[in-house]
């Protein structure tokens, strides 16, 4: 059957075959464009890399700019087997060890395609070989730019940009983004990774005609296929760079983090993360050396406190306990309780407390009683019960505050701290086994609770708006017509309402003037309202830690500050934290006792506890 | 002893003598793909794509033993069960496969992998085989074809879901089989007919075109006997044909991912992504074009040594024949292939069992579309669909797997005049 069948398939694929040869026949034998294209001329595909976009502070001074430099690459195949090595390497300074390991990688690499053989000429270094490069074939110059620092500060900012790993090629080819091939450079940490994509800019090609000597001939087709690399945008940030020097100035020797914020629009003025390093380790030749050596740093300069490092808040977390206590009705201001110690210690203050008071004076048992009133409202008659729902309630409120969870900032590695949930005591003590008495730290904000110096700072902004927040943020717009990112543009309300706040600040506004705070770090001219917090940890002394905002009405500024292993909130954290206010308002500084003080501390190599009060003062003010 | 030496006399010299021409061919030009001229490296070095190929050209022959000592009564028994296997190993791909230029298709067995889909061609073409050898089977009769189709589809399928699109397009091939055996000649021909409308909305913008055909259908009216069946088939067909039309835009525009619009697009517009598959096919035409009647001469061509085209010595190596052997070289691979295509068909209607004959019908189906699409791409007159040039292409299991597919086929022709004719007719 269908034996006829067997002419039409042979005829069709006599056809196709006729057809290709067809084609074949006019493209080699009687169509002569192609041999043009190709007579003794090849084309070269070269990449035009872009200028990565700057970054400007928020008074327009430049934090970040490109210089260039200038990469030795070579063509492996293109390199003549009797070159003189000798010269090379003296016009370079390299051993002839070194020249021919890196060759013998560039070709394990590919043969046909272009490694980087020396790396990074500066501009003086590059006029001295650039005549004498023509004698060897196969090296040629490929300009390129990296970072460049007026100073020596915001390394944890800015991040660092950095050569892209097998890795994460590896990685974002499987996502399907195809942009960076090998020895390409990217952000890696910081602005610099968070806000890559805008500031990379677009890689340009260019098709170059070029000869058998390999003398380019022009643009292929006049360039109708050439695309023109594209400048990244430009970056302007909210960071004060004045204020971002003075802070990590201020941290040196001691370990811990300054933030400080502008409440009404969650920017940051100024990010601390102590101790660091210098971006300019991180720009240059001596990346991978200098890499190492952070890396290995036992202080850890890479790591950002500021955002990842999750500490117990201590005191500073009486203002929100008060704020919910308020909010659900089972304290009001006038509320006075006794400092009995009988469950938590306190330090020498005056006599029973009133909210204000217990502010200023920072009284564990008064907010031992505010806490157990949020948890035990007695809406069930079993304890246990109770106490779950009372918890889950005041949960409520405490992430109503952006604790326990990332706040959404436009920086890599953001950690979210801790805040339990209902069922991790459940799954700690069983169900309906835990009651008042096995949280209580919390009253004074130890135990199960973690807070990063961010979450801190956005708790005084919360303090400084009375009741809301914005996301905090280190931008105000990308590229010169930019406006801030829309994300950053939605107020975030707590759970507290406005009228509740205004006792709480009152006395953080006391305790500044004449409360747990060492008198030396007053300001005369501003009204700062604080919150000292003096946390233990397992980790040896206290840390200091310390909340403000200023001035009181419209405030202008909010500062968290943490100082690891150095004592009472209010000898260490409160003072850095004030002179950052006096900075930021008044551009200088008057207390020069108070900051020359502050400089001299050393809390990572000796143990200058020399006010001499921070042991024996207590714990928790 | 007596039975090795008839094998080979019945093994078909000419098929034979035109496989190994095309292996030599190959590797003459993956050493010349790859050569580079200041490196002392040796042809069979295994650091090169050359010296492995050798490596798989050895492999080849071991596996050619073993399908000629195989009984041949084995390939129709156990058709299906290699069938079965094949399609297991395709779906274990899925979980477990290597991801290679976006195609999740390779399995790793040491430092060599391979590619699974490859294997599922052969393997289609005995199930297939086996299937249609039913004399009771009649393709003009929908449940009939349907489980042919079914047969084909799943491997298709399966390795659609590997993102391998160009390995699945070379399922089509099954229809050359299948119209050799009795199918309709309108399903081929509605096949070509969707291929056609969908080159013109490439080149006709989508309107224009329904209008055509509004206008077209309309004078048609005019013409045809105004009877209520004509008239109404002319209704049907013009709506068929526009949704045929509208149907393959929003595929181009909507379905296909962005890389492979740009290769369909390419083909009218060669600007369109000079920086990908645009610049390669120019390079492509550049290199064959420059090669000229005689071409530049083994090892030296320029075009091809710049690494401008990737996969130069996979599946556009037909771009160093042309640049180095010109119009010739073009003459005798396409000669070659039309020849083995011939000798196929020719061999495959001698068969006295349907399922040799349909089987070798698959082999020259499948060869048949790897060379047309493989060199249509390279010369720029298809879009660019990455599959090999059977037995020329660098590539272990391309090789293994066409040569499997061949040599059953010359197992099965060899042992012809024992089998029984079960075929009526």
């Amino acid at each position: 059957m269908f034996e006829s069948r067997q002419r039409t398939i042979i005829f069709v694929f006599a056809l196709v075959a006729f057809v290709m040869l067809l084609r074949l026949f006019y493209m080699q034998v009687i169509d002569d464009s192609y041999k043009e294209a190709a007579a003794n001329i090849s084309l070269q595909r070269i990449i035009e890399y872009p200028y990565r976009g700057i970054v400007y502070d928020r008074k327009g001074k430049i934090c970040v700019y490109n210089v260039p430099v200038y990469d030795v690459m070579v063509l492996p195949k293109e390199v003549k087997k009797g070159m003189d090595t000798t010269r090379f390497c003296s016009l370079f300074g390299i051993t002839k060890e070194e020249f021919s390991e890196t060759i013998t990688a560039a070709r394990t690499y590919s043969k046909v395609k272009p490694s980087p053989f020396i790396k990074q000429l500066s501009h003086t270094e590059f006029a001295k070989v650039q005549d004498q490069l023509i004698d060897f074939p196969g090296f040629f110059i490929s300009p390129r730019t990296v970072r460049g620092y007026d100073h020596s500060s915001m390394g944890i900012v800015l991040g660092y940009i950095g050569e892209i790993s097998a890795g994460r090629l590896e990685k974002y080819k499987k996502e399907g983004n195809n942009y960076y091939r090998s020895g390409d450079y990217l952000g890696i940490s910081g602005l610099e990774n968070y806000y890559e994509e805008q500031l990379r800019g677009k890689r340009g090609v260019k098709f170059m005609m070029v000869d058998v000597n390999g003398i380019q001939k022009g643009h292929y087709k006049d360039g109708i296929f050439d695309t023109a690399a594209v400048r990244g945008d430009n970056l302007y940030s909210t960071i004060d760079l004045e204020l971002q020097k003075f802070g990590e100035e201020l941290m040196k020797n001691k370990k811990g983090s300054i933030i400080c914020m502008e409440p009404k629009t969650g920017e940051i003025l100024a990010m601390i993360s102590s101790p660091t390093y210098d971006p300019n380790l991180l720009r240059g030749r001596d990346f991978s050396k200098n890499y190492m050596a952070l890396q290995k740093d036992p202080l850890k300069p890479l790591f950002n406190r500021a955002l990842m490092a999750p500490y117990p808040p201590g005191s500073i977390f009486k203002t929100l306990q008060a704020l919910t206590a308020m909010q659900e009705g089972v304290i009001d201001s006038n509320m006075v309780w006794p400092c009995v110690q009988d469950v938590v210690h306190c330090h020498p203050h005056p006599g029973p407390c009133n909210l204000r008071q217990s502010i200023q004076w920072s009284c564990n048992p008064y907010y031992l009683q505010v806490f157990r009133r949020i948890i035990n409202q007695h809406k069930s008659g079993n304890t246990f019960l109770d106490t779950r729902i009372g918890y889950d309630k005041w949960r409520e409120y405490i992430s109503s505050f952006g604790i326990g969870q990332k706040l959404g900032i436009d920086m890599p590695s953001e950690k979210k701290g801790i805040l339990r949930t209902v069922a991790y005591y459940d799954r700690i003590y069983g169900e309906k086994h835990w009651k008042y008495s096995n949280v209580y730290s919390l009253s004074i904000g130890q135990g199960e609770l973690g807070l990063s110096p961010l979450h801190m700072a956005n708790m005084a902004c919360v303090l400084a708006n009375r009741g809301y927040y914005y996301t905090p943020h280190f931008i105000k717009k990308i590229g010169e017509k930019g406006t801030t990112p829309a994300q950053f543009k939605v107020r975030h309300q707590t759970k507290v309402a406005a009228e509740h706040f205004e006792s709480i600040i009152t006395g953080m506004q006391w305790a500044v003037q004449g409360g747990t705070v060492w008198s030396q770090a007053r300001m005369k001219t501003v009204n700062i309202c604080g919150k000292t917090g003096t946390a233990q940890n397992p980790h040896g002394k206290d840390h200091s830690i310390f909340i403000c905002f200023a001035p009181k009405e419209n405030p202008t500024i909010a500062v968290a500050t943490v100082v690891e292993n150095s004592g009472f909130g209010g000898f260490v954290a409160a003072p850095i934290a004030t002179l950052m206010v006096e900075k930021y308002l008044n551009d200088t500084i008057q207390r020069k006792n108070l900051y020359e003080h502050m400089l001299s501390r050393d809390y990572i190599h000796k143990d200058t506890s020399s006010n001499g009060k921070t042991g024996e003062a207590g714990k928790n003010h | 002893m007596a039975r090795q030496e008839k094998l080979v006399k019945t093994i078909d010299i000419p098929l034979l003598g035109m496989y190994l021409a095309l292996l030599l061919l190959g590797w003459l030009t993956i050493y010349a793909s790859e050569l580079d001229v200041n490196a002392d490296i040796d042809a069979w070095d295994m650091s090169i794509s050359s010296g492995r190929q050798l490596l798989f050209i050895g492999t080849s022959s071991v596996l050619i033993i073993l399908i000629m000592a195989t009984d041949y009564k084995f390939y129709d028994v156990f058709s299906y069960f290699i069938y079965a296997g094949i399609l297991l190993v395709l779906v274990a791909v899925l979980g477990v496969g290597k991801t290679v230029a976006g195609s999740k298709s390779w399995l790793g067995v040491g430092t060599f992998g391979v590619q699974p889909s490859e294997f599922a061609k052969f393997a289609t073409s005995l199930a297939l085989a086996k299937y249609l050898s039913n004399p009771l089977i009649r393709l003009d009769r929908w449940p009939d074809l349907n489980r042919a189709a079914i047969i084909i589809a799943i491997p298709a399928i399966l390795i659609l879901l590997q993102n391998d699109t160009g390995s699945t397009l070379v399922f089509s091939a099954f229809i050359i089989p299948l119209f050799r055996e009795g199918l309709p000649p309108w399903i081929p021909n509605l096949g070509l007919g969707i291929v056609f409308l969908f080159v013109l909305t490439l080149i006709v913008p989508q309107t224009w075109l329904l209008v055509a055909i509004g206008v077209i259908a309309v004078a048609a009216f005019f013409i045809i006997d105004k009877t209520l069946n004509n008239v109404i088939a002319l209704a049907i067909i013009a709506s068929v044909i526009c949704l045929v039309v509208i149907g393959a835009n929003y595929f181009i525009n909507d379905v296909l991912q962005p890389h492979q619009r740009n290769r369909i697009k390419v083909l009218v517009q060669p600007g369109i992504d000079p920086l990908g598959v645009g610049w390669n096919v120019t390079q492509s035409k550049n290199a064959i074009g420059s090669g000229g009647f005689l071409g530049k001469g083994y090892l030296e061509g320029t075009q091809t040594k710049f690494d401008f085209v990737p996969e130069q010595s996979t599946d556009f190596i037909f771009c160093t024949i042309g640049e180095e052997f010109g119009f010739l070289g073009s003459l005798l691979v396409c000669g070659l292939f039309l020849g083995m295509l011939w000798r196929l068909v020719y061999l495959a209607d001698r068969q006295k069992m349907k399922f040799s004959r349909v089987y070798g019908y698959c082999v020259a189906a499948i060869i048949f579309f790897h060379f047309t699409i493989n060199i249509g791409m390279t010369v720029g007159l298809l879009p660019v669909i990455g599959i090999p040039l059977p037995f020329i292409s660098y590539g272990g299991s391309s090789l293994w797997s066409f040569t499997i597919l061949l040599f059953i086929f010359l197992k099965l022709d060899a042992h012809r005049s024992q089998m029984l004719s079960r075929d009526a007719g």
